[in-house]
């Protein structure tokens, strides 16, 4: 029995009930609403298309967590694809 | 003046009344003047884990109603004379008393005991909000399950959120030999995700149902692991230090070292 864990890959099902829990108290904790991140993507669209050309389709935004273990404060990741500068950003 | 402490824990059936039987019989062991407060109108239990279920006359819901004084409601534990219980009422919601009453009452209850240990209904709702009113401390309860942690994790939220800041956190049920296995979340796993301070830790028991079927709590019971496990956190609970107990059948020796290494 213990043999066959020592080969096999998947990981023990403590290890994945702690990252689901931690993933799931992110969201808990910030209490955002899935409407929140449509509002905010939609806003940054705004804003950014005035200075930069963007892949909206590419566009991608989400809550995750920052700073040391034990002190997890939720951070918001956005990554904006540019696909050029607009000529009144220079 | 007294201490006021809530057991609570959101999700239901992860032994808050089973901890606040024995909390208080274990402090009242120690010496302390204890009053166990059920504040889980119309779903009452708190009676039937310390045997008292048959002496029941007045209640919570009576005193804050006036229909009868605070004393004449409270009942005397059979094996001890300094721990009593304020039952609350079967036949009765949770709307039948007012935070603001809750607070008054404990206030009066702090005068006359060193502790007052109040358990709290499952659920963030009217209940949950009278049981901690009067609060000076909360205990938060959990087992090593993802949803019992997802639920304390939601009360601590809502205990900050009230400035009940003094909290600390108990690990109910813990299988040694599964979280041994990884098979079940351990005690750094449940910290390190709740960031709370931990109280105690107490081990799963099967004499526990025993205890609950007599009405005995199992701080009562000597040979119970449980009940040793809650003697503990009455003692911390007064400022003791006391070691969390060690893993059960924690292997050791020079085979245990060889097994580890293997294991990472």
């Amino acid at each position: 029995m213990d043999l066959f864990k020592l080969f096999s890959k998947e990981p023990p099902s403590k290890d994945v009930a702690k990252e689901r829990l931690k993933l799931i108290l992110i969201h808990d904790r910030a209490n955002v609403s899935p409407t929140f991140l449509e509002m905010l993507k939609s806003d940054i669209i705004r804003v950014i298309s005035d200075y930069a050309e963007i892949d909206e389709r590419g566009l991608e935004i989400k809550l995750t967590k920052a700073g040391e273990e034990g002190m997890v404060t939720p951070a918001l990741i956005a990554n904006i694809p540019i696909r050029k500068m607009k000529d009144s950003a220079k | 003046m007294g201490t006021s402490i809530v057991v609570t824990s959101g999700k239901g059936g992860v032994g808050k009344t089973t901890t606040t039987a024995n909390i208080g019989t274990a402090l009242a062991m120690l010496g302390k003047k204890v009053v166990v407060v059920d504040a889980d109108t119309g779903l009452r239990n708190l009676d039937l884990h310390l045997g008292l279920e048959n002496r029941i006359v007045y209640n919570l819901v009576d005193v804050v109603e006036g229909t009868c004084k605070l004393k004449q409601a409270l009942i005397k534990d059979k094996r001890l004379d300094n721990l009593f219980l304020l039952p609350t009422a079967q036949t009765k919601d949770k709307t039948a008393v007012t935070p603001e009453q809750m607070q008054e009452l404990v206030e009066n209850l702090k005068n006359e005991f060193d502790y007052v240990i109040i358990d709290c209904p499952a659920g963030i709702e009217h209940g949950f909000e009278n049981a901690v009113a009067g609060a000076d401390r909360a205990i938060v309860v959990t087992t090593p399950e993802v949803s019992a942690v997802r639920d304390a994790d939601r009360i601590i939220g809502k205990l900050e959120a009230k400035g009940l800041e003094d909290h600390q956190l108990i690990i109910n049920r813990i299988k040694f030999e599964m979280t041994k296995k990884g098979e079940m979340l351990n005690i750094d796993d449940m910290t390190d995700i709740l960031a709370i301070k931990l109280l105690g830790i107490v081990p799963d028991d099967e004499k526990i149902v025993i205890s609950t079927n007599r009405g005995e709590p199992a701080v009562t019971d000597p040979a119970s692991k449980a009940g040793q496990a809650y003697k503990n956190i009455a003692r911390r609970l007064l400022g003791e230090e006391v070691p969390f107990m060690e893993l059960e059948n924690e292997e050791s020796g020079f085979f245990s070292i060889f097994k580890k290494l293997f294991r990472r």
